[in-house]
């Protein structure tokens, strides 16, 4: 459904892509994650062929993009990061409007947006004017709009951030119909617990080029031991001098917490007994430790 | 030089702008009649009290009464307005504040479809400004001949085309809406004086007659105020010609700005 090839970007002297290369199969969930500046917006224009690469192919739902990217993007919709739903008009009326964007006729979008308003959980706010939506109608609008031309392939750029809990589920569990519906989608985010239960695969961008690929129980058991204890509390610092490189397959001090990666946690916590001026946390690892590892702890602004 | 070049490609155009003057109409007419009312009593009022006003005073102006003479040139200046008012300050919400063109791209529609649906929406309200003035001196009995007044409908089209294209340009440049005061200021205001709206041309110093030669809104009145009186215009060939290359150069121009804003 999507083939990238050694795709660059450059802007000025930064390399924006050194090289992506990507392949996303019809039918799948596919998660593009990266700290921020890592490339992912970036990477979505290019696949739109809304900027142009400076070397290297993509090939997206049969086209080749940016020379058919209007081919292209009649088989793909998009949810952008920020909101962009048309102001001056009401719900209904922008679904009508994005319709009619791509060259679809008046009796077809209307027979869609009934179905359309039912998945957005909007039939009530069809006549409703978007400023008086919540953040949440606003993001299912957008990802209604993005299917009024019912695309084999959905793009978006972090459908959750900005969200409250209650909104993400209802965003997750739209996705999760698409999907079952037999949708190829790709999607950017930074929550890993939301990589983690929607996408098939998923692949970690760090400078402009990935750093590992897989389904995500696999990244982690290929990139990470299996538990992780978090140490934290008063004598820290001499415990981890005593104790850490001992007991711990591996270890890392990040700000007041040591995170001891183990295959197995118990010897940890028999020592941590004896320790009572220290608490600890003990979990399986999870997609954001191995999102850590390969991206770094570093701040990225 | 290369990257300019790069920039400066020749707009690809195809029928998918529709959408985008369609989605303009449809908005416009939701508050159809304040638009009407605020766009057009301003340049019907200034005409009709300076025109009766200060026409009494004056004898013929330019060959003819003073309001026949204020009314073509305002033919020009409100058509001028209405196109530059619409590609500055809508146009400029629709990209930069609401973000309309950024949702409209994801869709098979490219800059250059955008821009051409903004443009010929431009031309639209231009005509809607236009023909209310004619509808004016046609009641008035303002013209000399009113078969030749019908000329007026295109060469309005065209000043709106004309003035909407050099309009996209400050749109793709500005930082904030403030920034369209000096393009008021600098460009409209003077084009205003200078080109013959109020008074002819030929009242002005030599050299700023030479200026005023060069300018879009002397071409635009130049071609109108014959057709009002009832004469065929002098010159007709350069005056479209210099309208239609002001708009074409704009549109282009401001493609390649906003290409450079946009899409990077």
């Amino acid at each position: 459904m999507l083939k990238v090839r050694g795709l660059t970007k450059k802007y000025g002297d930064t390399e924006v892509l050194r090289g992506l290369d990507l392949t996303v199969r019809r039918g799948e969930c596919f998660g593009l994650l990266g700290p921020n500046g890592a490339g992912k917006t970036t990477t979505l224009r290019l696949l739109l062929g809304l900027i142009e690469p400076d070397s290297g192919s993509i090939e997206l739902a049969g086209f080749s993009v940016p020379k058919h990217a209007r081919e292209a993007r009649m088989k793909v919709g998009v949810v952008p990061q920020m909101d962009n739903l048309d102001p001056d008009f009401s719900v209904r009326e922008n679904l009508f409007a994005y319709g009619r964007y791509f060259g679809m006729e008046k009796s077809a979008i209307a027979a869609r947006v009934p179905h359309l308003l039912e998945f957005a959980g909007l039939a009530h706010k069809a006549d409703a004017k978007i400023t008086q939506l919540s953040g949440g109608m606003k993001r299912r609008l957008t990802l209604a709009r993005a299917l009024v031309h019912d695309p084999d392939i959905l793009f978006l750029d972090e459908p959750t951030t900005g969200l409250d809990p209650q909104a993400r589920h209802l965003i997750w569990q739209g996705l999760r119909q698409l999907i079952a519906d037999g949708k190829t989608i790709v999607l950017t985010t930074h929550f890993m617990d939301e990589a983690e239960r929607l996408t098939d695969r998923l692949a970690i961008l760090d400078h402009g080029c990935l750093v590992a690929e897989g389904a995500p129980r696999a990244l982690i058991e290929s990139h990470i031991e299996p538990v992780v204890v978090e140490v934290f509390g008063e004598g820290l610092a001499d415990w981890t001098r005593n104790h850490a490189a001992s007991l711990c397959q591996r270890f890392e001090t990040v700000g007041e917490t040591l995170f001891c990666y183990n295959s197995n946690a118990d010897t940890v916590i028999e020592a941590l007994k004896h320790a009572p001026t220290l608490r600890y946390l003990h979990r399986p690892s999870s997609l954001e430790d191995v999102f850590l590892k390969l991206t770094g702890r570093d701040l990225r602004d | 030089m290369i990257y300019v070049i790069k920039l400066l490609h020749l707009p690809q155009l195809s029928w998918r702008f529709i959408p985008v003057w369609h989605r303009n109409y449809l908005v416009w007419k939701k508050l159809a009649s304040p638009a009407i009312l605020g766009n057009l009593a301003d340049p019907m009022l200034y005409m009709l009290g300076l025109g009766y006003g200060l026409g009494s005073l004056l004898p013929d102006v330019g060959g003819m009464p003073y309001l026949t003479f204020l009314a073509a040139g305002t033919v020009a200046y409100s058509t001028m307005n209405a196109a530059t008012f619409e590609v500055l300050y809508s146009s400029f919400s629709r990209m930069h504040v609401q973000r309309t063109w950024d949702a409209i791209m994801n869709a098979p529609l490219t800059l250059d479809d955008v821009m051409l649906g903004e443009l010929t929406w431009a031309v639209t309200k231009s005509l809607l400004s236009g023909l209310a003035i004619l509808a004016v001196i046609w009641g008035l009995g303002l013209f000399g001949n009113f078969w030749m007044t019908l000329w007026i409908i295109p060469v309005v089209a065209m000043v709106g085309f004309c003035f909407g294209g050099m309009g996209l340009v400050m749109n793709a440049v500005s930082p904030s809406y403030d920034f369209f005061l000096y393009y008021f200021s600098l460009v409209i205001t003077p084009m205003v004086l200078l080109c013959g709206v109020f008074f002819p041309v030929t009242q002005l110093p030599e050299v700023v007659q030479s200026v005023s030669a060069w300018l879009p809104l002397t071409h635009a009145i130049d071609l109108v105020r014959p057709l009002v009186v009832g004469n065929v215009p002098d010159n007709i060939a350069l005056h479209v010609a210099a309208l239609l290359v002001y708009g074409s150069l704009g549109y282009v121009i401001a493609l390649a700005l906003t290409r450079r804003r946009l899409l990077k």
